[in-house]
């Protein structure tokens, strides 16, 4: 049974990796806003090959 | 389907929504109401971003107009500004109270089509701000703002920069402190289930790792996730003064110095799990309180309501100046529509001040050559030249703003702390008996768990709990209705009060909507000239006439020539006409009353156009639902709306017209000094003072982006009429508090009966308390709903 005390020691190292996960997320800003990401997902690809091309070639 | 929408929208402004005039402009196969929003229209489209229609119908708003922004120019006031700069490229978040919808994230994150020299933008809706990177060698900051203006998103720049301050509306490092107790609660809790389900022989060789890996875990509940209990204990305690905090940390420590002591004296398993559970579900509680609106700013001063820069004259040169940098004895320039930073005496130019930040009277003052002109007068004429005698910070609106009475008001106690105090007493005192009582019968290591078990058990954590869930609760239920409250604290101070106190002007009167009426006579034709001319000008109240009037032929006119503000004259079919404020009329007239749009076609006067302002709906009601409160009126307008008030209100309500600021301020003091709980309705600056001054400050608003006074709560226009449901479910939910109260008292008893007997098992503790959260928070959360629903909140 002394595996135990291995696999204690496993269950409490993956769990600070799931907390240092949590704070390099919060510090890095992913949880500021939780709200515009939702809606920016929506908005369609412009689908104007056209005239990009045209504007690489003039500019 | 899609027919009915396009004619249901075809009446509307394809930009922004507004009824269309009878005549309208026109292109590109759409209709807009004015040449503003045709302008917006004409930019995205040459920029290829009319996908900003696709979104939403008419997501734009009315096209204002532009503002001075030479002040951006200043490299001390760019560099207060921004965010960050490097060689090449600068970073600056900018407030937009225009946003509202889909497609202004759409077209605001797509700046860099309109101007290369933006590298990228990024919106915060629920704030709406904007975060620009862009290349300021090729884009300077006053034309990236400018770029804002034309397509309609205005950015608001005020002295107290309103963006900064946003941004830490939640506290970080709360969020990670009970990012930490959630991890250690879980853990603790698998740590302490071989003990909660008994240990057979063999297993007990890890009755000892569970017991130090669990006191390994408390170090950082106790010590990192509850510190600032125990600082605000300590504070409390120097002040010589006991709140919610000090019974807390007297409960942390005692729990995490028993399971100290157990684990390494190895005698039990300790109380590890009761601790981390209590640290996070204290910090839970505190995170919903601390959780308020993002999108409104409440702790407004004055500087909220002053531009960032004004012009000031440098031998004879026009040069932009930080408003802090002010001095007596300069010279500023102020043009129509600005405001007057500090007390000033007029120079040279023709003065008309609207004052009605100041006194609620929107009429505009004339003044003479050499007179004060006091701060937070707006120029409505050309632009004068003005001498500071004060500074910004003593002038009269900011001597109003920080005048001494608001000191006292800092120590506002709320439930929880009174009942704080006697709850300590009554823990102590149980503990110290069973304390000395096991002690008198010679049996120490029971008192000593007697002790510590009766301050575990008797956790006021519910209290801790229940205020923050009730009170959250009603906050989101005024917020649907549109009642802004500042934070929980203010909920409780709203349910104290006894006394009301109304403002007139934008308080019982709308200032969004106006009736307009013409006292005169005008002929089909005199009109269509009369709205000929005004259809010229983007001024509110022309447009309001223009609508109003509402005519299908207009003329071509020539020699046209607007003063701002002012009016507005020009030859339609070589009649010369005029239309504008009475002190401009082309001819003298006597018996003319002084406000209003006065027109002259012809050197002959036809008379003016009235703008009435419209009382609310439903005021009679509401103040009859309201007669249980002493009721006041103090408007700093004139009495000519008596009678309507006196329709209104009972008689034995005071009415008071032209009052100060300071008077008004005055008078809620003295309500005060008679022991009165005061609340205050008002909408402008004028009424900031008797806002802040009374126990519970209302700021009513049309537009909740609009700027308003520093208050504890900002209403909707169009839900006064629930402000007695209001009242009512804030007086409930002190009820169910002390409801929610009364019921962890009767845990608590039951613990204390094991405790007292120096019996209490970390099992029983264990279940005990998650059992009394989990009451009290769906207690609390029910209870809420159920008298929302009682008061027709929800």
């Amino acid at each position: 049974m002394s595996i135990l005390y291995f696999l204690v020691g496993c269950s409490v190292l993956m769990a600070l990796i799931f907390l240092a996960a949590f704070f390099w997320a919060y510090k890095t800003g992913q949880n500021d806003d939780v709200h515009t990401p939702g809606i920016r997902m929506l908005f369609d690809d412009e689908i104007e090959a056209e005239k990009s091309e045209e504007d690489h070639f003039s500019s | 389907m899609e027919d009915q929408n396009k004619t249901a929208t075809q009446a509307l402004c394809y930009h922004c929504g507004e009824d269309l005039p009878k005549v309208k402009y026109h292109t590109a196969d759409k209709d807009f109401c004015c040449a503003g929003c045709m302008a917006v229209f004409k930019i995205l489209s040459d920029n290829n971003l009319c996908n900003y229609y696709v979104y939403n119908n008419n997501p734009g708003r009315q096209f204002k107009n532009e503002s001075h922004l030479e002040y951006l120019d200043e490299p001390k006031i760019i560099e207060q500004l921004l965010d960050y700069k490097q060689e090449r490229s600068s970073i600056i978040t900018l407030y937009i109270p225009a946003i509202h919808c889909s497609s202004c994230i759409w077209l605001l994150e797509h700046l860099y089509k309109i101007n290369s020299a933006i590298f990228s933008s990024r919106i915060d809706f629920l704030k709406k701000q904007v975060t620009i990177s862009f290349n300021h060698t090729e884009i300077s900051l006053r034309q990236l703002v400018e770029t804002l203006n034309q397509i309609g998103y205005e950015p608001l720049i005020s002295l107290q920069d309103v963006v900064k301050e946003h941004s830490s509306s939640v506290d970080k490092a709360l969020v990670l402190k009970i990012a930490v107790a959630g991890f250690l609660m879980g853990n603790v809790m698998l740590f302490s289930f071989p003990e909660y389900f008994g240990l057979s022989g063999f297993e007990r060789q890890f009755q000892s790792l569970f017991g130090w890996l669990n006191l390994a875990f408390s170090i950082p509940a106790a010590f990192y996730c509850g510190r600032d209990y125990f600082t605000s204990a300590i504070t409390s305690l120097k002040h010589r003064h006991i709140n919610l905090d000090t019974p807390l940390a007297l409960i942390i420590a005692v729990l995490f110095l028993r399971t100290a002591f157990e684990v390494v004296l190895s005698t039990g398993p300790g109380f590890a799990d009761t601790l981390t559970g209590l640290v996070f579900l204290l910090l839970m509680g505190k995170w919903l309180k601390q959780r308020t609106y993002h999108h409104i700013s409440f702790d407004r001063d004055y500087r909220s309501y002053f531009p960032i820069a004004v012009t000031s004259l440098l031998n004879g040169k026009e040069k932009p100046v930080s408003i802090n940098e002010i001095k007596i004895g300069d010279r500023l320039w102020i043009r129509n529509g600005e405001l007057v930073p500090a007390d000033a005496i007029l120079m040279k130019g023709e003065a008309w001040m609207d004052m009605s930040f100041v006194t609620g009277e929107s009429e505009p003052v004339h003044k003479v050559l050499g007179e004060i002109i006091y701060a937070g007068g707006r120029q409505t004429c050309e632009a004068i030249e003005l001498e500071v005698i004060k500074p910004v910070s003593q002038s009269y609106l900011t001597g109003l703003w920080n005048n001494d009475n608001y000191k006292n008001n800092t120590e506002k106690q709320n439930f929880n702390d009174t009942v704080a105090k006697y709850f300590s007493l009554g823990v102590f005192l149980t503990a110290f008996t069973a304390t000395t009582y096991w002690l008198f019968q010679n049996d120490s290591h029971k008192a000593w768990s007697a002790f510590t078990a009766v301050i575990i058990v008797a956790c006021p954590c519910v209290l801790a709990l229940s205020t923050p869930f009730t009170l959250s609760a009603i906050l989101s239920v005024f917020d649907k209705k549109g009642f802004y409250v500042k934070n929980t604290d203010a909920v409780e101070e709203l349910a104290k009060c006894d006394t009301l106190i109304f403002d007139k002007t934008g308080t019982l009167t709308s200032n969004e909507n106006a009736e307009i009426g013409f006292n005169g006579s005008l002929t089909g034709e005199e009109k269509s000239m009369v709205a000929s001319l005004l259809r010229n000008s983007i001024h509110p109240l022309s447009r309001h006439i223009l609508k109003a009037l509402n005519v299908d032929r207009f003329y071509s006119l020539s020699d046209y020539k607007e003063v701002v503000g002012k009016g507005l004259t020009a030859l339609i079919n070589n009649h010369s006409i005029y239309a504008g404020h009475l002190s401009m009329l082309p001819i003298a007239v006597e018996s003319a009353s002084e406000s209003g749009v006065h027109v002259v076609i012809d050197h002959v006067y036809k008379g003016c156009f009235d703008i009435k302002q419209l009382w609310r709906s439903g005021l009679a009601g509401l103040i009859l639902k309201l007669s249980k409160f002493k009721l006041k009126v103090l408007s700093g307008d004139t009495d000519k709306d008596r009678w309507m008030l006196d329709t209104i209100f009972t008689k034995n309500t005071s009415i008071r017209f032209r009052q100060s600021p300071h008077q008004k301020l005055d008078a809620v003091l003295q309500l005060q000094q008679q022991g009165n709980k005061v609340m205050m309705l008002g909408d402008g600056l004028n009424d900031a003072g008797a806002l802040k001054q009374s126990n519970f400050g209302i700021a009513i608003t049309d537009n909740i982006n609009n700027f308003t006074p520093g208050c504890d709560a900002i209403l909707k226009g169009d839900a006064l009429n629930f402000l007695p449901d209001f009242i009512q479910l804030s007086k409930d939910g002190l009820k169910i508090i002390k409801t929610s109260f009364a019921i962890a008292i009767a845990y608590n008893c039951i613990g204390i009966y094991f405790a007292v007997q120096g019996t209490l098992y970390p099992l029983v503790a264990a279940v005990l308390m998650p059992i009394s959260t989990v009451t009290i928070i769906s207690f609390t959360t029910l209870a809420t709903r159920w008298f929302a629903r009682k008061n027709k909140l929800i």
